[in-house]
């Protein structure tokens, strides 16, 4: 019964979302309120339809209801309770209803708080955002029915794919899906502005914090993956340049364009067709993202079922969505006047600078995402691309970012002040360059790289931090004095600095555990000694393992520095009789200083079985957790933004475009 | 001219999108590598033996003029998926009488002699292709690959990963079957 009461409330989700994607827009252009003012019921009236079918579908798993394919597929009665919870978005057609749940929560979201935003906006945007729940309430309807039952039904189900089974990837798919499917509502203003031919400072304000709240959740949610990789992969990596992880990276990084585009739209009125076009654009590979995944175009490690039949629906849906945003584009954007105007060193200029790279960084990774596909249509040869190319290409790029990012916060709007600039910056860059030449010859054998990196990071730390000690003028003025000013500053000030040092925090984290990890992999025997950055590791043997729906084959590791005791690692390998699938458990010593990894591999032959000897792998990451510690101060950074006063009280008057005689910004 | 920038977005993504249309094709399947040595000759190799191995080293002439097809396997000891691959190539070579050549690539011999010690040696002759420039000349994607090679020195067959599991068993078995790599009457 509750399944078909999910299935119901889906399609009536889908007629209103059908009202919503016409009545308010036409109201729009005719002026009638009643129309626009439908808007706002129909998308609370559709979050709500939406979050009981969601609710239906996590109660099936919650019960088992093995009448459920779905739930047959992707659950299993012995499976723990919060895996079962979190089996609701494990496969392709109940993520794809949360990606519906969070696209209808945005809308809802903008028309519950957008009270500030004129109403014939709103209404527009609020269809744009139904036209996109349209196309995706039509699709999980049509060829992706999440509650489809089964008969007879099975005795028990066919288990979540084991390696999903973890509380890190529990939690990733809704903060990454949140953060994904957060930029339709950045995209739907966009289009709304493109279709009222008007941008300008109110409209990037209205934008800033969904854009922010979502590049917040993407940015968890990436990281929240990477974390994952980390642990349960069993090869201590944490970035593999995966088309499933490149995907999830291009909104991120374009998403990042558009926060630092919106802030010139909003305090300057310039940027504003290429505000508009990053909005379109971080969208739009949301929606190649979902794409990829599901259509089963590219080869990837973590892809759904593939299913040619709705790679072409979803195709489709890419086709209108980006295609007709992007022809709006090219027909409307060359009418918007320019605003704003500036000189070549300036804020504006600056954040010029790091929105070209963004882009360019975006579309390298984009260009290595898709040339095997490319390259096979057009010679046939197959390839992949792999860390190579994106190391070469990616790193350089991110590095030049980096230079900006210390410097961009110096420059004041309009003309920035170079004698001044090079005297408050002179102090940073010395401090930098000697960081880099102690790193040199503190840790000599690393790659050339790993220092430019080093001295690039420093350089952000530093300059981030002089930057804010400038605000609050630390050290030249009383201490109480300068808490005073750090009390007055807008809160999205101190966001800015703890996520820029996030950023340097978190370069420091990728740069010591690539460059300086150490690895050894051995065939061990119980008795096998090895020694590992300073570590004497002795593998004590393993043990078999009973947990609530997996066998497992423990290692004892007894870890010691120097004849001392330092801790006991107990690696394990899994086996998931259901799935029939096996996975990794590392265990790991965490310390600041870096991660003693460890995972177990049982080894394949029976004959070397017997002998009670297995692979063993050691590494040693040093840093490796201030990738996570820098991804938390971005993800608190943003959240400090989006606290600002001036984003949570009412928008300001429209603002006029400042007369000036310099060149046009656009 | 700014018409013309402001249009090329939606240039790109028709670009793109023609090519995720093509991309679509049911038949295609992007974990395929065909690959380019099909029907062509085996490449020209000379390849010592591992040392402190007493099998002897591997040389293309080993592989002509066989009274049956012979299969050549890359393999290395570091190769974790190998290793569930040796236990059913040595069945095939035990139980079926396939004929197998071995090269061992990337490997450190002492790795590789400990391996072999550990598993046993199926193999007649292992080639130690420590450079790993025999294995450029195939067109190696990974290891482990496995080729059937013909009489007259001519590539029939390429198996990417490791020959594990039912399916993968029985694609190999169909080619080694075709190819007429097993002796007649063998036990199966």
């Amino acid at each position: 019964m509750v399944p078909e009461i999910g299935h119901f409330v889906l399609a009536l989700a889908l007629a209103l979302a059908l009202v919503q994607s016409v009545l308010p827009i036409a109201g729009a252009s005719r002026g009638n309120a009643v129309w626009m003012k439908s808007a706002q019921a129909t998308a609370i009236g559709q979050v709500l339809f939406v979050a009981i079918a969601f609710a239906a579908l996590m109660q099936a798993f919650i019960v088992s209801d093995f009448t459920v394919r779905n739930v047959v597929e992707n659950s299993h009665s012995l499976k723990p309770m919060l895996y079962k919870v979190a089996g609701t978005w494990g496969s392709h057609e109940g993520s794809l209803l949360l990606w519906i749940l969070i696209l209808a929560a945005f809308g809802a979201g903008v028309a519950w708080f957008g009270s500030n935003i004129p109403a014939e906006t709103k209404a527009r945007t609020l269809s744009v955002q139904a036209w996109i729940s349209v196309g995706f309430l039509s699709f999980l309807l049509l060829t992706s029915n999440p509650f489809e039952r089964v008969f007879p039904p099975p005795l028990d189900g066919n288990d979540l794919n084991p390696l999903l089974q973890d509380m890190g990837l529990a939690m990733h798919p809704p903060l990454l899906y949140f953060g994904y499917v957060g930029f339709s509502i950045v995209f739907s203003f966009a289009v709304a502005a493109l279709l009222e031919g008007r941008v300008d400072p109110a409209w990037a304000r209205w934008v800033r914090p969904w854009t922010l709240a979502a590049w917040v959740s993407l940015t968890a949610g990436i990281a929240l993956g990477s974390w994952w990789a980390y642990y349960e992969l069993g090869w201590g990596g944490w970035w593999f340049w995966d088309p499933v992880e490149n995907v999830s990276f291009m909104p991120w990084l374009l998403g990042t364009a558009l926060l630092h585009s919106a802030i010139v739209t909003e305090k300057r009125d310039a940027f504003k067709s290429w505000t508009i076009l990053l909005a379109i654009l971080t969208f739009s590979l949301s929606l190649l993202g979902t794409f990829i995944v599901r259509s089963g175009l590219l080869t990837s490690v973590h892809a759904f079922a593939v299913d040619p039949e709705r790679g072409l629906y979803i195709l489709g849906l890419l086709a209108v969505s980006i295609g007709g945003s992007l022809a709006l584009y090219a027909w409307r954007a060359p009418e918007m006047e320019p605003g704003g105007l500036f000189r070549p060193i300036s804020r504006e200029a600056g954040l010029l600078v790091n929105n070209l790279i963004l882009a360019a960084a975006t579309g390298t990774v984009l260009f290595g995402t898709l040339y095997p596909l490319i390259l096979e249509a057009v010679t046939g040869d197959k390839i992949s691309v792999g860390p190579p190319f994106f190391n070469a290409a990616f790193i350089p790029m991110m590095l030049a970012l980096v230079v900006f990012m210390g410097l961009g916060p110096f420059l004041s709007w309009k003309r920035a002040d170079i004698a001044g600039l090079l005297d408050r910056i002179r102090f940073v860059a010395v401090l930098a360059v000697v960081a880099a030449l102690a790193a040199w010859y503190l840790l000599y054998g690393g790659p050339i790289m790993a220092y430019l990196a080093i001295l690039g990071a420093a350089w952000l730390l530093f300059a981030t931090l002089r930057e804010w000690a400038l605000r609050i003028r630390l050290f030249e003025v009383p201490l109480a004095e300068s808490v005073r000013r750090a009390r007055n500053l807008p809160r999205a000030s101190h966001g800015m600095t703890l996520a820029h040092a996030g950023v340097a925090v978190l370069m420091m984290g990728m740069i010591g555990s690539s460059a300086w990890k150490s690895e050894e992999i051995v065939f061990a025997a119980p008795g096998t000694e090895v020694a590992i950055a300073g570590f004497d590791i002795t593998f004590e043997g393993a043990t078999q393992v009973q947990g609530p729906n997996y066998i497992a084959d423990r290692g004892t590791l007894v870890v010691r520095r120097d004849g001392e005791l330092v801790t006991t690692l107990f690696p394990e390998r899994r086996y998931y009789p259901v799935a029939e699938s096996q996975t990794t458990e590392s265990a790991i010593r965490s310390t600041l200083a870096g991660d003693l990894y460890t995972s177990i591999t049982t080894p394949a032959s029976d004959q070397v079985n017997n002998a009670g000897a297995w692979t063993l792998r050691i590494l040693y990451e040093p840093l490796v957790n201030l990738i996570w510690i820098g991804s938390i101060l971005l993800v608190i950074g943003g959240c400090l933004s989006l606290s600002d006063r001036r984003l949570r009280v009412g928008a300001p008057r429209r603002a006029k475009p400042p007369a000036s005689d310099a060149v046009p910004a656009e | 001219m700014k018409r013309l920038i402001a249009g090329l977005p939606f240039i790109a993504a028709v670009i793109f999108g023609g090519f995720f249309l093509w991309g679509l094709n049911p038949d295609r399947d992007p974990n395929e590598i065909p690959s380019v040595l099909i029907s062509q000759p085996a490449p020209a190799f000379d390849l010592d033996p591992v040392p402190g191995l007493e099998t002897p080293g591997l040389v293309r002439r080993d592989l002509v003029g066989n009274e049956r097809p012979v299969v050549v396997n890359v393999f290395a000891s570091w190769c974790v998926p190998c290793r569930a691959e040796h236990a059913v190539l040595t069945r095939f070579v035990e139980r079926e009488g396939m004929r197998l050549f071995g090269i061992n690539y990337k490997d450190k011999p002492e790795d590789a002699v400990k391996w072999l010690n550990d598993l046993g040696n199926p193999y007649e002759r292992i080639g130690s292709d420590l450079s790993g420039r025999t294995g450029i000349e195939w067109g190696l994607s990974g290891v482990p690959e496995t080729f059937i090679v013909d009489g007259d020195g001519t590539v029939l067959f390429r198996y990417v990963g490791p020959v594990v599991g039912p399916d993968a068993v029985e694609r190999f078995t169909q080619a080694l079957k075709q190819a007429g790599a097993l002796p007649k009457g063998a036990a199966s």
